[in-house]
């Protein structure tokens, strides 16, 4: 009988009462994570509503009559952050990209150059952001270069960005460009084409497809961290609530910035964690754990 | 016996030009001696089968050949030009060279037309339409003209190693090394990649190949060499190589091997 229905494309009985079982156990596991959630939750509030402070920071952190008023200032500082963002992904890309290449080079004569790169990685990736931002903001201006003008913050902040976080991407790709196997750039050379176009046509693309997660991870981190330029002066989205604090005496702009950065964040996160299932589904590895 | 001894010596006796002279090849990596001064030729047209166990240095020759591996002795001669020189544009020396592995290494990448035809467009230069042209139809001629779209992870492996050999002759070599091209696949799938290689001998391709299909070297090849310890122990037409082997080492070797399959 049961293998009568096999043939007709049926599920067998056994087969029939695992499906059974599995979705038992699946709506078990439904009600138990609702449940836990709300007990978690209904904590969470308790313990803030009966702290003795809670009015009080309720008015001071989220007053929705402030957080009206703030939020156009705000929104006018994110889109100045949104612009540093644009220019310090592109220039991190390709400074990053050229220190990694940099780097992979072999011959004896870019031995200095390899060193040289060696040392701005392990520079960059060591000394904090806001000091880079601080040696570039007011450094640079204090070389009274002529031919430079006045150079405006966020564009000093963007150059910051840039020298700190091409250090971390640089080594994201020359691990990308390592893990290409050699057997890859070997079949290239071999038929002729030279070690540029090897790289190019066919490590590259490669290592880049490797990497796209740790890439998306960083431009995460880079989105919040343009908020850093404020400390040069730039009127961002936390200079702006900055000035909001000052000017109603209340904490609610920052929240509101607070947030602004985060609804910003949530579409990239979402396409990291996208590009990462569907590399994982190609590779096809794990089974089901 | 002496009918398939002549045969053998057949096409040595009017031998085109010659395309590969091997000199007194040595190659040492650090201090392990790989190759111990290998002589080879290969005129026009040819097959040279290079036999032996693993480790003899069958593929290390194959790699000095391409440049691959720098050579620490010895000299290669590729027609008549020494390009174990190191003045020589190592390149240009590769482009006239097609190599195959054994693991294929299709660009993972690419999709299989794309494969054939990226050296063509960027070392040969050929416009894209005409690479696609020329692609699609050596692969008509494998029958794989319908995965021309595909990505190698999606064929076999003898379709993939089949798809490899195409994107080597696709550059009109005038050399075509295959190192052990058969041997990562099931046994099932070895002849499809075997009748290509005799397909390629028909139309005047110059092969040196390593393999472990010692009766496909008998069939095809002209000359098989027996590599052993990175020396050439002894060498013949093959069916003089098979049928009446002299040194008691190519001897064991070649009882090995049938007791084997």
């Amino acid at each position: 009988m049961s293998s009568e229905n096999a043939r007709l494309g049926q599920p067998s009985e056994i087969e029939l009462a695992r499906r059974a079982f599995r979705l038992g156990r699946q709506r078990r596991s439904t009600w138990i994570s609702i449940a836990s959630t709300l007990a978690f939750a209904a904590l969470v509030w308790l313990g803030l509503a009966t702290s003795p402070g809670w009015a009080r920071v309720q008015q001071s952190f989220f007053s929705i009559d402030v957080m009206v008023q703030a939020i156009p200032t705000v929104l006018d500082g994110l889109w100045l952050n949104l612009r540093v963002l644009f220019w310090s992904s592109v220039g991190v890309l390709v400074f990053g990209l050229t220190l990694a290449l940099l780097r992979t080079l072999r011959a004896p004569i870019f031995t200095p150059v390899r060193l040289l790169v060696r040392g701005y990685v392990d520079l960059f990736r060591g000394i904090p952001l806001i000091i880079v931002l601080y040696l570039v903001g007011f450094g640079i201006p204090g070389l009274r270069l002529e031919f430079l003008g006045r150079v405006p913050a966020e564009v000093l902040g963007t150059v910051a960005l840039i020298l700190t976080y091409s250090a971390y991407v640089a080594e994201v790709f020359r691990a990308g460009i390592e893990a290409v196997h050699p057997s890859q750039r070997l079949a290239a050379r071999s038929l002729g084409l030279t070690y540029a176009q090897s790289m190019r046509l066919v490590v590259l693309p490669q290592a880049l497809r490797k990497v796209a997660p740790p890439l998306m991870n960083d431009f995460v981190s880079l989105q919040k961290d343009v908020g850093l330029i404020s400390v040069l002066g730039a009127v961002d989205a936390v200079r702006a609530a900055q000035i909001q604090v000052a000017h109603f005496a209340n904490f609610t702009p920052y929240v509101v910035a607070g947030l602004l950065f985060v609804l910003l964040a949530i579409p990239t996160v979402r396409l990291t964690d996208w590009i990462s299932v569907r590399l994982a589904k190609r590779e096809q590895a794990g089974g089901v754990l | 016996m002496t009918n398939s001894a002549a045969a053998g010596f057949e096409p040595l006796e009017n031998l085109g030009p010659q395309i590969l002279n091997v000199r007194g090849l040595h190659k040492a990596f650090d201090d392990r001696q790989v190759l111990k001064g290998v002589d080879l030729e290969l005129y026009r047209g040819q097959i040279v089968a290079l036999i032996g166990s693993s480790g003899s240095g069958k593929s290390t020759l194959l790699r000095c050949i391409n440049l691959i591996e720098q050579v620490t002795d010895g000299q290669i001669f590729l027609n008549d030009r020494d390009i174990s020189d190191p003045n020589v544009d190592q390149d240009e020396v590769r482009r006239q060279i097609g190599l195959v592995f054994q693991a294929y290494n299709l660009f993972a990448h690419l999709s299989i037309l794309e494969n054939i035809t990226l050296a063509l467009r960027k070392v040969q230069r050929v416009t894209k339409a005409e690479a696609n042209h020329q692609a699609l139809a050596l692969l008509d001629r494998i029958g794989l003209a319908d995965k021309a779209d595909s990505y190698p992870d999606k064929l076999s492996g003898g379709q993939q190693q089949r798809t490899a050999i195409i994107r080597a002759v696709a550059l009109n070599p005038a050399l075509l090394l295959l190192d052990e091209v058969t041997s990562a696949l099931d046994p099932e799938l070895v002849g499809e990649v075997l009748e290509l290689i005799r397909d390629l001998k028909a139309q005047g391709t110059s092969i040196v190949m390593a393999t472990h299909e010692l009766s496909f070297a008998r069939d095809v090849a002209d000359w098989v060499v027996f590599l052993d310890g990175g020396q050439v122990i002894e060498e013949g037409p093959a069916s003089e190589f098979f049928g009446n082997p002299q040194h008691p080492r190519t001897k064991e070797f070649l009882t090995r091997l049938n007791r084997r399959s």
